[in-house]
């Protein structure tokens, strides 16, 4: 049975739980608004004017626009060139993400297994990293020139005629990918070197004693098991990587020939700059950033729940 | 049937000597304890044995046949890791019965997916996962066979790792402090349990600790090593009582030995006991040794400094005169004169002081030596 006196007292202390909690609350705003403004300011509001933009016909340089509802969003899905665009991104991401990943895998396991290799474990940490890519698209356009390019002259050599990779609708995509798997490498490696340098030597001695002690078993049950987080970080940041291929695209083959190289950012650019259609080109940013946050939120999912082992 | 046997085996890193020209003996059954401080190349050792690492010169012998040659899972030997070294990505299960699917399955039979349909499998699995339950359910970790490390305990991972090294019945088991990532609890339990385990399983345990409290209650044996040399060999009350050598005397009991220098016992003017060594530079006598009497002439005087009181014994600290260091009491708690600041005489019975020359070798009196053979 409750007396009125402990019924009191307790809305008292409510009250005054209340009130210190509102406030702890307004100081825990206080300390995150600075990061919260960023955020807003710069990511936040951008997008939602992109969204807004994508609703209009803006061009740029006029003054006037008008809304006209989903209209661009209408004319992108049956336009052609955008599931062209499309379709490229999503080939150069297949090719991309795997070959960078395997590719950095394997070499950063030839590394660690031989220290003889580690000049040119900086050399190819530093170069691709450290310069531009449209600077190195530049010297890549060189290397592939079909009769003076050092490539084709490779291939000459061995008796195989070469193509002209980036004029070639075959080719342009794959000689871009190439690229692209070029330029991701040496910093997926280095990656992986410090996640293999953070495997415990006792799993090696417990499978050594466990008979799992070749190369296979130990790839299988400590190395791989245990790059697992590193792996996941590699695959998230060249998946995003190739989604935002543009540079090399840009230089080399501007999408061509005959959109066989067309991807999504070029296409965004393309129509927003050249051809000045800033609506159009704002419905496909929302597009592309759609699937960038959707890629993002399913990686993250899929692959947290496999690396972490709890 | 393993004995081992270790002859002369040497081992430098660059230019660090870590192990250097250590011969043992370790009888089949025994469980052996190497004890010494951090870094004195205990694990070192114990990986040689395993083959996890090759010793520069010297021989390993197990079972009466050198295994110089043998990689690690060709001899017969278990191990269990300070970090327990579980897979973190295999189940519990998946876990112990890994050696003996490395052992008994084919390459084929082993392959990820594919390998489940390679003849013969089924029946191999069937024996591991009966045998994998048996050990399982020795160590209590039956039901946590389906469950990942990362879910485990620490209790529980030492068990798992336990597990995995009993499930193949191997003749040798070497342990590398397998309990000093858990709770101090946690170890004293454990500790019970590997004994048990021990005299259940009867096979020879080489066990590696800092814990000189670990070496004296589990072992048979404990082998006593500091700078990669082992000191001295022996069972564990005879490590305590009668230790060749000042450093066994000083790692082996807990509170340390009390070590007075012959100087000091002079400078302080006490007399020494009869019939010394004229060698000896050390006096040394454990806390137990030692009675609380009023200061007095001709023995060690000093103060009483702090008063540790564990309900079944108290421990007084007692600084000498001069500077000449500090000497821990054991009294019982009903002996009164334990408040700190009092002036104590020191009892010491002289049956019980151990002599020590400059080097910290064990210095015997003729009756000792007699007794002692
Ligand atoms: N792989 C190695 N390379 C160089 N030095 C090592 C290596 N392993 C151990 N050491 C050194 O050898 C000494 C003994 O190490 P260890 O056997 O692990 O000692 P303990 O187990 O007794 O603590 C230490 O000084 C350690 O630094
Ligand atoms: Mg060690």
């Amino acid at each position: 049975m409750k007396t009125p006196d402990q019924d009191r007292q307790r809305r008292v202390d409510a009250k005054a739980s209340f009130a210190k909690r509102s406030g702890e609350h307004g100081v825990g705003w206080l300390a995150v608004s600075p990061a919260l403004l960023l955020l807003v300011g710069l990511l936040f509001g951008p997008a939602a004017a992109v969204v807004l933009f994508s609703l209009t016909d803006w061009q740029l340089g006029s003054f006037t626009f008008h809304f006209i509802g989903v209209a661009n969003f209408r004319a992108l899905f049956t336009d052609p060139t955008f599931w062209k665009a499309l379709t490229n991104t999503l080939v150069y991401a297949a090719i991309v993400v795997p070959g960078t990943v395997l590719l950095g895998l394997v070499v950063a396991l030839l590394i660690e297994a031989s220290p003889g290799l580690r000049g040119f474990y900086r050399a190819a940490h530093f170069l691709p990293v450290m310069s531009t890519m449209s600077a190195m698209a530049i010297v890549w356009g060189t290397m592939l020139h079909p009769t003076i390019g050092l490539v084709n002259r490779g291939l000459g050599a061995v008796g195989i005629s070469g193509v002209n990779w980036l004029r070639d609708e075959r080719t342009a995509l794959l000689a871009l990918a190439l690229i692209g798997i070029w330029q991701g490498l040496g910093f997926a490696m280095v990656l992986f070197v410090s996640g293999l340098k953070a495997v415990p030597q006792q799993l090696y001695d417990a499978a050594a004693i466990d008979g799992a002690d070749g190369v296979l078993d130990r790839l299988r049950f400590v190395t791989l098991p245990m790059l697992g987080p590193v792996t996941m970080f590699v695959v998230i940041l060249t998946a995003k990587r190739s989604f935002e291929v543009f540079d090399s695209v840009r230089v080399l083959t501007q999408g061509g020939p005959n959109y066989a190289s067309e991807v999504l950012l070029h296409r965004l650019y393309t129509e927003s700059f050249d051809f000045l259609r800033m609506g159009y080109g704002a419905a496909l940013t929302v597009i592309y950033l759609a699937i960038i946050v959707l890629l993002t939120l399913t990686q993250a999912r899929l692959l947290e729940r496999r690396v972490h082992y709890s | 049937m393993a004995e081992i046997e270790l002859r002369r085996i040497e081992k430098s890193y660059g230019e660090t000597a870590v192990v250097k020209g250590v011969s043992l003996s370790i009888r089949d059954g025994e469980f052996l304890t190497l004890v010494g401080p951090s870094g004195c190349g205990k694990s070192t050792l114990l990986r040689i044995i395993a083959g996890l690492e090759a010793q520069d010169s010297g021989e390993v012998m197990v079972a009466g046949r050198c295994v110089d040659d043998k990689r690690p899972k060709e001899r017969d030997v278990a191990m269990v890791f300070q970090s327990y070294a579980l897979y973190p990505h295999l189940s519990v299960f998946d876990n112990v019965a890994l050696p003996l699917r490395t052992r008994r399955l084919s390459f084929a039979q082993r392959l990820p997916f594919v390998g489940r349909a390679v003849p013969g499998r089924g029946g191999i699995e069937k024996v591991i996962r009966a045998e994998v339950e048996q050990a399982a359910s020795m160590l209590d970790i039956a039901h946590l066979l389906h469950r990942k490390p990362g879910q485990l305990s620490g209790g529980q991972r030492q068990r798992v790792a336990l597990g995995r090294a009993m499930v193949r019945h191997p003749a040798v088991f070497l342990m590398d402090e397998p309990l000093s990532n858990l709770d101090a609890k946690l170890r004293v339990q454990m500790r019970a349990e590997i004994t048990a385990l021990h005299r259940r399983l009867g096979v020879t345990f080489v066990y590696v600790t800092h814990d000189q409290a670990e070496a004296m209650t589990m072992s048979d044996r404990v082998a006593v090593m500091t700078a990669g040399e082992l000191l001295q060999v022996g069972q564990p009350e005879q490590l305590y009582r009668d230790p060749q050598d000042l450093r066994v005397a000083e790692m082996i009991g807990s509170p340390k030995i009390n070590v007075v220098s012959c100087d000091h016992w002079i400078s302080l003017g006490a007399s020494l006991p009869p019939g010394i060594d004229g060698n000896t530079t050390h006096l040394a006598f454990r806390p137990e040794a030692v009675g609380i009497a009023a200061s007095g002439d001709r023995r060690l005087n000093g103060v009483v400094t702090s008063v540790e009181n564990l309900g079944s014994d108290i421990f007084l600290n007692v600084a000498l005169a001069d500077g000449c260091g500090a000497v821990v009491v054991r009294t019982h708690p009903d002996i009164s004169r334990s408040e700190p600041g009092r002036p104590v005489g020191l009892q010491i019975d002289p049956a019980s002081l151990l002599q020590f020359d400059g080097a910290g070798m064990r210095l015997r009196q003729a009756e000792q030596v007699e007794a002692a053979a």
